[in-house]
C-alpha cells in the first residue's frame, strides 16, 4: 500500500508541475481551495493544506487550467507555479 | 609594548595550534596576538586549490544546518564565473538561539580569525563585498580588529538584533538590505539570488574560522582532530537547565558526556539533555556515551546544530522545562506565515496543559497532530524546528507523560 502510493507519489513528481504557495503573503482567504478543492483542503484556521506536501504542491496536468487560475486570481499573489 | 609582544615570533610557518584548542590558540583578541599564533594570512594563489582542500578536510557548516563548506563556496564560484553579477560574502555571527553563545565567544577572543576566513572565502567566491552581521558588543571587538590591519577594506559591519529567527540566511540578507529581519518565501538560492539579486554566500562565522585554519594548515592537518565522519573540532555552548553557559572547542565525534564535562556539567547530575538548541532533540542519560556527530545523533533525530547542549538536572521536570520552550518558540515566530503563527502557540498550549498534569488522554495525539499540520507550512523551518523539538519531548520523556496524565509527575514541579 504504501510502496503503491511512494510511487504514485514519485509518478506526480516526475509529472506535474509544483504550485508553490509564499506563506508570508497568504491570509488564508481560501479562494484556491475552492478552485482547486481536489489537491487543496483549509486547516482549522482557513490556510491552504495539501495532506503530505508543504509549500510545493505537486499539480497533475488535469488540474493545470484550475491551478493556473488560483495563481492568477490568489488576491494576495501568494501562488505561483514553479517550472520544472 | 606588553611583555607578550616582546616574545620574538617562532617561524609563522611552524606555528600549528596543537590538540582542540585550534580556535582560541591566541588567547587575545589583538593582531599580534593573532599573528603571533597563526601566522600570517596566506596568500592563496590558486582558488580551486583551496576549495578542494576544504573539501578533503570535511568541513560542514558550523550555524545549524551542517552542510558541507566546499560545496557552498563552489556553487557560488560557480555562478560568478559563468559572468554573472558579482558575489556578496556575508559572515553570520547573528546568534538569536538564547543557548548558544560560541559565535560571540569567538567575535570577542579570535576576531581575526573570523575576518581572516571572511576574506579567504570572498576571494575564492569572487566577492567584491564582504559583511560581517553580529551583535552590538561583538561589533565593537570586530571594529577594533578591523582597524589594524590593512588588507580587510571590503568588510563591512552590520549589526543583528537578538529576536530567536535573525540568524536565518534570508532574515540576514534582509537585514543587511535594510528590511525587516525575518526570513523571507524564497524560491530560489540565495547563491543565485541573494543580496541585492547577486549570488550570495552567508556562513556562521565559526566555520569561516574553521576555513582560515584550513587554509593554513592543511585538510590532513585539520583532520587530526575529530573523527572520519566528523573531522576536526567544533565550538559548544554548554549549560545546565538554563544556567551559566560555557564555551568549549571539542573533537568532532566526542561523546555527549565528554561534550558535558569540557562544559562543567557533570553527566551523572542529568537525566537528559537537549542537543542542538530549542529546535533540537532530547538524548536521554541512558546514551549519553553518543557521539556529539551527525550519524551519532540520527536515531534521536538530532543533529550537532549549532553545537548546543542543555542538561536537565534531576528534579527538573522535563514537561515543565519543554512547556516552557515552546512557549517562547511560539512567541518568537515572525508572524508571518499562519500555519506557524496559529499553530505553534495552540501546540504550545496543549504541551503546558500535559505539564500542568490536567488528565486529558487526548493531549499527546494533538500534541503529534499539530506538530504535522504546522511542519514544512512556513517560509523558514522554525515550525519544523518547534514541532521537531516538542515530539522530542513525547518521545523521550513518554514515562512522564503517562505519569502526568495520571495526574502525578516523577520529578518536583518548581
Amino acid at each position: 500500500m504504501s510502496a503503491l502510493r511512494n510511487e504514485l507519489r514519485r509518478e506526480l513528481r516526475r509529472e506535474s508541475a509544483l504550485l508553490h504557495i509564499d506563506w508570508t503573503a497568504c491570509d488564508g482567504r481560501g479562494l484556491c481551495t475552492e478552485l482547486l478543492p481536489e489537491l487543496l483542503q483549509r486547516d482549522e484556521w482557513g490556510y491552504p493544506l495539501s495532506l503530505g506536501y508543504g509549500s510545493n504542491v505537486p499539480v497533475p496536468r488535469a488540474l493545470m487550467d484550475a491551478a493556473q487560475d488560483a495563481v492568477a486570481l490568489c488576491p494576495r499573489q501568494a501562488l505561483r507555479m514553479l517550472g520544472r | 609594548m606588553t611583555f607578550a609582544e616582546m616574545i620574538p615570533a617562532p617561524r609563522l610557518a611552524e606555528v600549528r595550534p596543537p590538540g582542540t584548542t585550534r580556535l582560541f590558540a591566541s588567547g587575545r583578541p589583538a593582531y599580534s596576538a593573532h599573528q603571533r599564533a597563526y601566522g600570517p594570512l596566506p596568500t592563496v594563489r590558486d582558488l580551486s586549490t583551496l576549495v578542494r582542500e576544504i573539501e578533503a578536510a570535511g568541513l560542514t557548516g558550523r550555524g545549524g544546518a551542517g552542510f558541507p563548506t566546499s560545496r557552498k563556496i563552489a556553487s557560488l564560484r560557480s555562478r560568478t564565473a559563468a559572468g554573472g553579477p558579482p558575489a556578496v560574502v556575508i559572515a553570520n555571527g547573528a546568534e538569536g538561539e538564547p543557548l548558544s553563545v560560541k559565535d560571540a565567544t569567538l567575535l570577542r577572543h579570535a576576531p581575526h580569525l573570523v575576518i581572516d576566513g571572511l576574506l579567504l572565502a570572498a576571494s575564492v567566491a569572487g566577492a567584491v563585498e564582504a559583511y560581517l552581521y553580529a551583535g552590538r558588543d561583538e561589533l565593537a571587538v570586530v571594529r577594533q580588529a578591523l582597524a589594524e590591519r590593512q588588507d580587510a577594506s571590503i568588510v563591512r559591519l552590520h549589526e543583528a538584533d537578538d529576536a530567536f529567527i535573525t540568524g536565518e540566511a534570508s532574515a540576514v540578507v534582509n537585514a543587511i538590505a535594510g528590511r525587516a529581519p525575518v526570513p523571507s518565501d524564497h524560491v530560489v538560492r540565495l547563491s543565485e539570488s541573494g543580496l541585492g539579486g547577486r549570488p550570495t554566500l552567508v556562513q556562521n562565522v565559526e566555520t569561516l574560522a574553521q576555513v582560515a585554519l584550513v587554509a593554513r594548515y592543511g585538510a590532513a592537518w585539520f583532520r587530526t582532530a575529530g573523527t572520519d565522519a566528523d573531522p576536526g573540532t567544533r565550538l559548544v555552548s554548554v549549560c545546565r537547565d538554563r544556567g551559566p553557559t560555557r564555551v568549549a572547542e571539542v573533537p568532532g565525534g566526542i561523546a555527549i558526556e565528554d561534550a558535558l564535562h569540557a562544559g562543567g556539567v557533570n553527566p551523572r547530575a542529568v537525566s537528559a539533555v537537549l542537543v542542538g538548541g530549542f529546535h533540537g532533540s532530547w538524548v536521554p542519560a541512558h546514551a549519553f556515551g553518543t557521539p556529539l556527530s551527525p550519524e551519532g545523533l540520527a536515531p534521536f533525530g538530532a543533529a550537532p546544530g549549532a553545537g548546543i547542549l542543555m542538561a536537565l538536572g534531576f528534579g527538573a521536570c522535563p514537561l515543565v522545562v519543554s512547556s516552557g520552550i515552546a512557549d517562547y518558540l511560539s512567541m518568537e515566530s515572525a508572524r508571518q506565515c499562519g500555519p506557524c503563527v496559529n499553530g505553534l502557540p495552540a501546540m504550545a498550549s496543549m504541551l503546558r496543559r500535559l505539564a500542568g498534569r490536567e488528565r486529558n488522554g487526548g493531549l499527546p495525539a494533538e500534541v503529534r497532530r499539530l506538530a504535522a499540520l504546522v511542519s514544512g507550512r512556513g517560509s523558514c523551518h522554525h515550525p519544523d524546528g518547534t514541532a521537531r523539538f516538542v515530539l522530542s519531548t513525547l518521545t523521550v520523556f513518554a514515562a512522564e507523560v503517562d505519569a502526568h496524565l495520571a495526574g502525578r509527575c516523577t520529578e518536583v514541579h518548581a
